[in-house]
């Protein structure tokens, strides 16, 4: 489903040139559920940043659905992006200013739906994630973990295949981070494969497959089930 | 999409009310200021006779003294001799022709308590009217075997009948003016050209003449003699007679050309006119006739003035500056916007369909702008209106040209101020923008 091989991504000024990525190499396929971690600044933004096509690598190869998408102009970059790939931010990312009806409907239409299936998918997505009750409600009149709910609804409105999650469960408590959690794990369990960088190790552990992210390379970690503590990761060829 | 990204528009507005107010005014003052200038402009130049203007011609012959021109541009008087008026009127070679001349008298209402009062007169002969369009309330315009009786009649505008006869049909009634008795033939509808086309010597913005009389009328009446009369040597007597039977210049004459060929044929008619004239020992200058149609008449007038010109370019400067604050607004607008930005981007919109959108938004605020700057374009003229008095009262009206051409003006500089803040936002990578979040 996506597969980088080499991938590097090189942030350069006049005098220093940065190195995000360095031969970064992985293979998610259909279904899967992965974890990233690392330490700050090892790449796993970037990383999540270039899967989901929100910006372009400096070498190496990127595909996705076998497709290469360092082929794509921004007009199939945004078509890819709505129709395969829904996001998750830290920050839930909400236009304060739209109820959560509207702010569901933002993938939709972009994708030109009608106004009934716009609705359906709308209410059906916020029904799953339990706030269909409040749809003409402000975002600020909801909780840290009501608005991640809203903005995971938003993600999946347009059915993608592919869920990025950057730190889901940064802003909320612990309860309602392993509610957001278990919603995750639901979706993927209907079929949704999901990316989820975090810093949260023992949410990493729930997720099928354990990313390590350190100085811009991929290390994948051997085994579910396990705390990764005290282990030493194992670079995996992919 | 559209009724989407006008919500989305609308919203963000209300999002940000100081700023989009902001905007909305120094939209406004700039469309406000542009379109005063620009509609005083407007008026100024406008053609007054649209459908026949191309037709109309001031006739102009160089009878002016042989050691210096008439103006510095070489350019024949604007006003004809009483001499070659009646004469060229006495050939008819245009479809329509009236030598006009102006003239003042005091209107007597015998029985009535009205004192005595002046009025003005435009002595014409009757081609006239039906060669300016003018419409009749009552009656119709004098014969022409009028004229050549030298019958005294004429025709009122319909302020006069208002004023005299109380807006009834007076066709018939007799009306005492300067000692003479006239009879009405016909009563003028409105009629109010803007500009004065006919004559500008006493401004182009001016009520038109209050009584109409035959041309011929002036010698066996004496009527006397008012408006612009310029002499290049002195009359022979002075009498009115004298006067008419000089080199001076005090008439004007209009005649009707519907086709190119009568123009062409008109010019030779005038070339031969002077040059026999030229045998008779007059027209020592070359030949320099003139025929000039109603809106080349007016350019070489210069109806619009130097100064509203002037205003009118310090105007756009003015809009200019108001288009560069807005800019520096929507800079600041769209900088804050980038998360939202950014989140649209990630959600599928293209850099199209955001620059569309808040293309949609800057258009917005451009017409709030355009209907704020209409009133205030609207004081702006009242202002134009006080200071200048009488002679502005024909240049301060908004018609729907200018209404609509203030809402495209705004609506242009909004989105011109707007491209670059949009192309600028759109073109910012949505991951970094959406890290702004």
């Amino acid at each position: 489903m996506l597969q980088m091989t080499d991938v590097r991504k090189t942030f350069s000024t006049e005098l220093v040139a940065t190195h995000a990525l360095r031969d970064f190499n992985l293979h998610v396929k259909e279904g899967d559920f992965i974890s990233v971690t690392g330490p700050s600044g090892s790449g796993k933004t970037t990383f999540l940043n270039i899967a989901g096509l929100l910006e372009t690598f400096t070498s190496g190869r990127y595909l996705l659905d076998g497709l290469d998408v360092n082929q794509l102009n921004d007009k199939q970059r945004s078509k890819i992006r709505n129709q395969k790939i829904g996001f998750i931010f830290q920050g839930f990312n909400l236009i304060p200013e739209l109820d959560l009806y509207d702010n569901v409907d933002m993938p939709l239409r972009y994708r030109g739906f009608s106004h009934s299936e716009r609705k359906r998918r709308i209410e059906e997505n916020l029904e799953r994630v339990g706030l269909a009750n409040r749809m003409k409600h402000l975002p600020s009149q909801l909780s840290g973990g009501q608005q991640q709910r809203v903005a995971i609804a938003r993600a999946l409105a347009g059915d993608p295949r592919f869920l990025l999650a950057d730190e889901p469960t940064g802003n909320l408590d612990t309860q309602m981070a392993q509610s957001v959690m278990a919603l995750l794990q639901e979706i993927n369990n209907q079929g949704t494969t999901i990316v989820m960088v975090t810093h949260d190790l023992e949410l990493a552990n729930q997720a099928k497959r354990k990313l390590f992210v350190k100085d811009g390379c991929a290390i994948e970690i051997a085994q579910t089930g396990h705390t990764i503590t005290g282990q030493k990761p194992t670079l995996v060829t992919i | 999409m559209f009724h989407y990204y006008l919500k989305l528009a609308l919203l963000s507005i209300k999002r940000t009310p100081v700023l989009s107010l902001l905007m909305v005014i120094a939209i406004a003052m700039g469309i406000g200021a542009s379109m005063t200038t620009i509609t005083v402009n407007y008026l100024m130049s406008a053609d007054p006779i649209p459908h026949k203007s191309k037709q109309l011609f001031h006739v102009q012959l160089d009878n002016w003294d042989p050691n210096q021109a008439y103006n510095d541009e070489g350019e024949p008087p604007i006003q004809l001799t009483w001499i070659d008026a009646v004469n060229l009127m006495a050939q008819k070679k245009a479809l329509r022709q009236s030598a006009i001349s102006q003239s003042s008298g005091v209107i007597e209402l015998p029985g009535q308590d009205v004192k005595p009062f002046r009025a003005s007169i435009r002595l014409n002969y009757s081609d006239m009217f039906a060669m300016f369009d003018m419409p009749f309330l009552y009656g119709t315009p004098w014969a022409a075997d009028a004229e050549k009786n030298n019958e005294q009649v004429l025709v009122l505008s319909k302020e006069l009948n208002t004023r005299v006869f109380g807006g009834e049909n007076s066709v018939g009634k007799t009306l005492r003016i300067g000692g003479n008795n006239f009879r009405v033939a016909g009563v003028l509808d409105d009629w109010h050209p803007v500009p004065l086309f006919y004559d500008v010597n006493m401004g182009a913005f001016v009520e038109p003449d209050q009584v109409y009389m035959p041309f011929n009328l002036r010698a066996p009446l004496a009527l006397p003699l008012a408006g612009a009369h310029i002499c290049w040597k002195p009359a022979n007597s002075e009498d009115l007679m004298g006067f008419l039977r000089s080199e001076c210049v005090t008439n004007q004459m209009w005649v009707e050309l519907p086709q190119e060929q009568d123009r062409l044929a008109y010019q030779d008619f005038l070339a031969n006119y002077v040059n026999q004239q030229k045998a008779l020992g007059r027209f020592p200058r070359p030949l320099n006739n003139q025929l000039l149609n109603v809106m080349q008449w007016l350019e070489n007038q210069q109806v619009v003035t130097d100064d509203a010109q002037i205003m009118l370019w310090l105007s756009f400067m003015f809009l200019f500056v108001c288009l560069l604050n807005t800019l520096a607004l929507l800079l600041s607008k769209f900088t804050g916007k980038s998360g939202e930005i950014g989140l649209r981007r990630a959600v599928g919109a293209s850099k199209g369909d955001l620059f569309l959108q808040y293309l949609i938004e800057t258009a917005c605020i451009g017409l709030a702008g355009g209907l704020l700057g209409l009133a205030l374009a609207f004081l702006g003229l009242q202002g134009v209106k006080a200071l200048y008095g009488e002679f502005a009262n024909k240049l301060v009206s908004l018609d729907l040209n200018m209404v609509l051409l203030a809402m495209l003006l705004s609506l242009l500089t909004s989105v011109l101020a707007g491209l670059y803040p949009i192309w600028r936002a759109c073109n910012i990578a949505p991951a970094s923008q959406l890290n702004s979040q």
